[in-house]
């Protein structure tokens, strides 16, 4: 076992004094084709882990393709006209059953370790659930009561090609998860509607959010930084544009945020008692709609024919104030219509719908009715 | 009394039917095998075409020719198409035109179902590609439509997805059937299961594979039906179902299935590698063995594909440690291949070359493969390109490479004519340049990053996306390119002998060229 043990261990010497000779040269290059090292002990494992068996394949690689290539080369019907006639050796046929055999346990016994202890998985200090949703993350941070969404924020036109592209183009967010510095922080992940899966490189988590289970993964990141991922799980149409960035900051930065945000929720429940008139909600609205509904219905409400419907001109959206917000805060069983009543505040509740029954001509051809954060609150009493 | 005796004649001997009747009544081994390699070939430039649209989309980042949506139901179909409509009828074509010849039996052993199965396809695809114009479109949810995004967010065109996959599954269990039943009674006296040639046990293996899984994908496929119109929860966690039941039935359909599309194509390889290096093939009942085992060990690594799902330790290192198995009965048969090489004497027809390219790309794609059975750095590749890049390795020169190779081969002797050597060769080195430059700067923006199944990406992927978009217009003319030289081959060109190649061996090489349209009425004896 030890010896085992050390064997891998020089190999893993030899490999890195290569490594290290190679990225010397080319390192900044280098880094782009490769897999990042991460920012965690973990990351770091994993990175070892590939890089090892990487070398190995290359090495099997030489020999193996060095035969074939040299028999070709010198086995030609030119070179030998004659053919040997063997077609058989036991020996070597069980010399490269029994070493591929071994090699492969030389590669397990590591793999197996860093399994373990990726899988050592007790409570962490901060506790996240990540919810996946199509096609946002919401992330809930258990201790601190802090909830909230992040929606990409690049801007559709950079998307479109009708503006130069940003240097994080779809790797940018609305809402920055923000993580303290060596704190074990738990991911409890799942999924609202479809299949989505949460992955940061850096720290090496990539975990599926599955809707009904909860799985967990965990990091403790040591220096602070800024780390970007993506959804990793066909969720559908806008599966490219849900991606995450976690920041992690030193501990008393981290209070700091909490409390910002603790305050910016209050803030946000006040704004409901103000008299909101028809032009500030729809104001107000325009930008939520571009955040929060375009994705399916569309920037002129048109919907997609056959999968999401137009709002411009919906029966509901002209005529049926009340249902409208039904189907707002409870969604619709079985299809993509998910419900804001967690998502959107009162305020934002009221001017979304406002917005939608104001605009693409909807308030001349419908009863033009808005509706005001009041109205949310009434139907949140009626429903205890 | 000479027309009379004409008559007589033809009753007996059955010659092809006159027109069109002679393709859909046919019985005959060698024009049902022809059928389904037309079909495939159109099926290939389809899905083909398909995955030119995909490539130009991601040609640059940015939105420039199709939407998301359509973006994803390009890929599905993609997937689907190339797998079952590109792959699988061309190695049963194949098994169609050869196994009878090989084992010297007079046809396939049940010549009406062989009929059936072949003409229920062209409906199932008919059907797939026609949920293109349906409203909501196609199937949106990659080839291997994980619920609930392929049942409760699925558009209304899955119920006839699952139709056609159903058509697509009886017609693969038809064909197995008749594969095995063949290959079990009608091996000509003194050919013993060990005297059989490799492409003969391949397909023997293959087709019990496909018996062992049609039936779990028809039932995956049957579940989601009930989801979606009877009201049951299989898949659905708010009416206490379970979503990963889903991934489980369906990679254990899947991972064999993979297996079913190279295994052939390592008997195909053999055969190529013995005739152009005109010597026996090294470790005959090694290869037999380690395809067995590759057969077997296939039914038990199938949650490799799920390391992220969230399964317990002692799953994930089960399913890490059976996968890497896998890998010693695979170098097995590659270390085979290259000792058939070593001290032959060897020449590089057209076949050869694609059966050298063969070994050396499915080989990458097979190292690939291992380091995606590391489950923690799995936790790194899954879902990115570099799955894109492995996957395509081992399909794309893997598998098609093997059926051209195996077209170039077997063709002189359906056609009668050669193919012309040039253009084959040119054909081949075309090949081998788009493959990799396709698909080998998959594995570099993987590793990077990038997710697959997305229609646009970060700015940082864009290089070798280009470059990569590059390469697969290049295959793509290619095989336009291989279209006219089978096509010229069928016309016209010199003249085949009965053995073709030099160093060939095997009964199909003592018939003459092309084949007659009934060989072995008597059975030959093999010593
Ligand atoms: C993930 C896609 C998606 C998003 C995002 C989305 N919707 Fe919907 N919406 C749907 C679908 C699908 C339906 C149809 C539901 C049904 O009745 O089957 C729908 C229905 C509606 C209806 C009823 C229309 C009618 O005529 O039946 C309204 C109103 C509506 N959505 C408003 C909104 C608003 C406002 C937002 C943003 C806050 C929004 N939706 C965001 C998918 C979406
Ligand atoms: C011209 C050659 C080909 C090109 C350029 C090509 C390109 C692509 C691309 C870009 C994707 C989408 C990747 C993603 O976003 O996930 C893809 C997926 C896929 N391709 Fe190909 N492909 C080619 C040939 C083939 C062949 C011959 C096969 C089968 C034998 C095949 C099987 C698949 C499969 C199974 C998928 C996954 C589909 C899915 O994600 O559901 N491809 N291909
Ligand atoms: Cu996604
Ligand atoms: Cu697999």
């Amino acid at each position: 076992m030890t010896n085992v043990r050390s064997l891998i261990f020089s190999i893993k010497k030899q490999f890195t004094v290569i490594l290290f000779a190679l990225s010397n040269k080319a390192s900044a290059e280098w880094d782009d084709l490769n897999m990042t090292q991460g920012a965690t002990a973990i990351s770091r494992e994993v990175y070892d882990l590939h890089m090892l068996i990487f070398w190995i394949c290359v090495v099997i690689g030489v020999l193996v393709f060095g035969v074939m290539f040299y028999s070709m080369y010198a086995y030609t019907k030119k070179k030998n006209p004659v053919a040997a006639t063997f077609h058989e050796n036991t020996k070597v046929e069980l010399a490269w059953t029994i070493i591929p055999f071994l090699i492969l346990i030389a590669m397990a016994v590591p793999a197996s370790k860093t399994l373990q202890s990726i899988y050592n998985d007790e409570a962490g200090d901060i506790n996240i659930q990540v919810i996946g949703h199509q096609w946002k993350w919401q992330y809930r941070y258990l201790e601190d009561d802090v909830n909230f969404f992040a929606n990409l924020s690049t801007d559709l036109d950079e998307i479109y090609n009708k503006v130069p592209k940003g240097e994080n183009y779809l790797q940018e967010v609305d809402e920055i998860v923000v993580i303290p510095v060596g704190k074990k922080v738990r991911f409890l992940i799942t999924a609202n509607d479809v299949i989505h899966s949460w992955w940061v490189p850096a720290f090496a988590i990539k975990q599926d959010a599955i809707p009904g289970f909860i799985n967990t993964a965990w990091t403790i990141v040591d220096e602070p930084g800024l780390f970007r991922g993506k959804c990793t799980e066909l969720c559908g149409k806008n599966h490219g544009f849900m991606p995450i960035v976690v920041k992690a900051v030193e501990q008393d930065e981290y209070d700091l945020w909490i409390k910002e945000k603790q305050a910016g929720a209050i803030a946000l429940a006040e704004l409901t008692e103000k008299d909101w008139t028809a032009a500030e909600l729809v104001e107000r609205g325009e930008s939520l709609y571009i955040k929060n509904c375009v994705a399916c219905h569309g920037p002129n409400g048109a919907g997609v024919t056959g999968i999401f419907p137009a709002l411009a001109g919906s029966d509901i959206v002209l005529n049926n104030k009340t249902r409208q917000i039904e189907i707002l805060m409870e969604g619709v069983q079985g299809a993509a219509m998910q419900s804001y009543a967690e998502q959107l505040a009162e305020v934002d509740m009221a001017a979304v719908i406002t917005y939608t029954r104001r605009s693409w001509g909807n308030a001349e051809k419908g009863d033009g009715e808005i509706v005001v954060p009041k109205d949310i609150v009434e139907y949140k009493k009626a429903k205890i | 009394m000479s027309a009379v005796i004409e008559n007589h004649h033809d009753d007996h001997h059955h010659g092809p039917a006159k027109g069109l009747k002679r393709w859909f009544y046919t019985t005959n081994h060698k024009d049902i095998g022809t059928l389904y390699l037309w079909f495939s070939f159109a099926m290939f430039l389809i899905g083909g075409a398909m995955a030119m649209i995909i490539r130009a989309e991601l040609f640059q980042p940015g939105m420039q020719i199709v939407e998301p949506e359509f973006y994803n139901q390009m890929i599905t179909l993609h997937g689907l198409i190339m797998i079952f409509g590109g792959v699988m009828p061309a190695f049963v074509g194949l098994a169609n035109w050869l196994v009878p010849m090989m084992i010297g039996a007079p046809d396939m052993a049940l010549p009406r179902m062989n009929n059936l199965s072949f003409w229920i396809l062209p409906f199932a695809f008919f059907i797939l590609l026609s949920s293109l114009f349906m409203e909501g479109g196609a199937p949106n949810f990659g080839w291997t439509f994980y619920a609930p995004l392929s049942t409760t967010y699925a558009p209304p065109s899955t119920t006839f997805f699952i139709f056609s996959v159903h058509i697509m599954g009886a017609s693969s269990i038809m064909g197995s059937i008749n594969v095995i039943v063949t290959i079990m009674n009608m091996r000509a006296p003194g050919m013993g299961l060990m005297k059989m040639p490799l492409f003969v046990w391949s397909w023997l293996i293959t087709a019990y594979l496909l018996i062992a899984v049609m039936p779990v994908l028809a039932g995956a496929v049957t579940m989601m039906l009930m989801d979606i119109h009877f009201g049951t929860s299989f898949f659905n966690a708010a009416g206490g179902g379970d979503p990963v039941l889903f991934q489980h039935i369906f990679w254990f359909f899947g991972h064999p299935e993979v297996y079913i599309m190279i295994l052939p194509a390592f008997g195909i390889v053999s055969h190529i590698i013995e005739t152009f290096s005109r010597k026996q093939l090294f470790g005959y009942s090694s290869m037999v063995w380690a395809m067995l085992s590759i057969a077997i060990l296939s039914f038990v690594v199938w949650a490799h594909h799920m390391f992220t799902v969230g399964m317990p330790l002692a799953a994930e290192l089960f399913f890490m440690w059976s996968t890497m198995l896998i890998a010693v009965p695979t170098g097995v048969k590659v270390f085979n291949w290259i000792a058939t090489m070593f001290r032959g004497s060897i020449t590089f027809e057209t076949p050869m070359l694609f059966a050298c390219a063969f070994v050396v790309l499915f080989t990458l794609g097979g190292f690939s493969g291992l380091m995606l059975a590391i489950t923690p750095a799995d936790f790194q590749y899954h879902d990115t390109y570099f799955v894109v890049a492995h996957f395509h390795y081992v399909l794309v020169p893997g598998a098609i490479f093997s059926i051209m190779a195996a077209v170039y081969y077997w063709i002189p002797k359906w056609t009668g004519n050669m193919y012309d050597e040039r253009l084959g060769k040119l054909h081949f080195w075309l090949s081998f340049v788009g493959v990799n430059v396709t698909f080998f700067p998959q594995h570099f923006i993987g590793l990077a990053g990038m997710p697959r199944r997305v229609p646009d990406y970060a700015l940082q992927f864009a290089d070798w996306n280009m470059v990569s978009t590059a390469g697969a217009f290049l295959f793509g003319f290619s095989q336009v390119f291989f279209l006219f030289i089978v096509i010229k081959t069928v016309v016209g060109g010199k003249k085949a002998t009965a053995q073709v190649w030099e160093g060939a061996r095997g009964l199909e090489w003592t018939v003459d060229s092309p084949a007659p349209y009934h060989t072995f009425t008597t059975p030959p004896k093999v010593s």
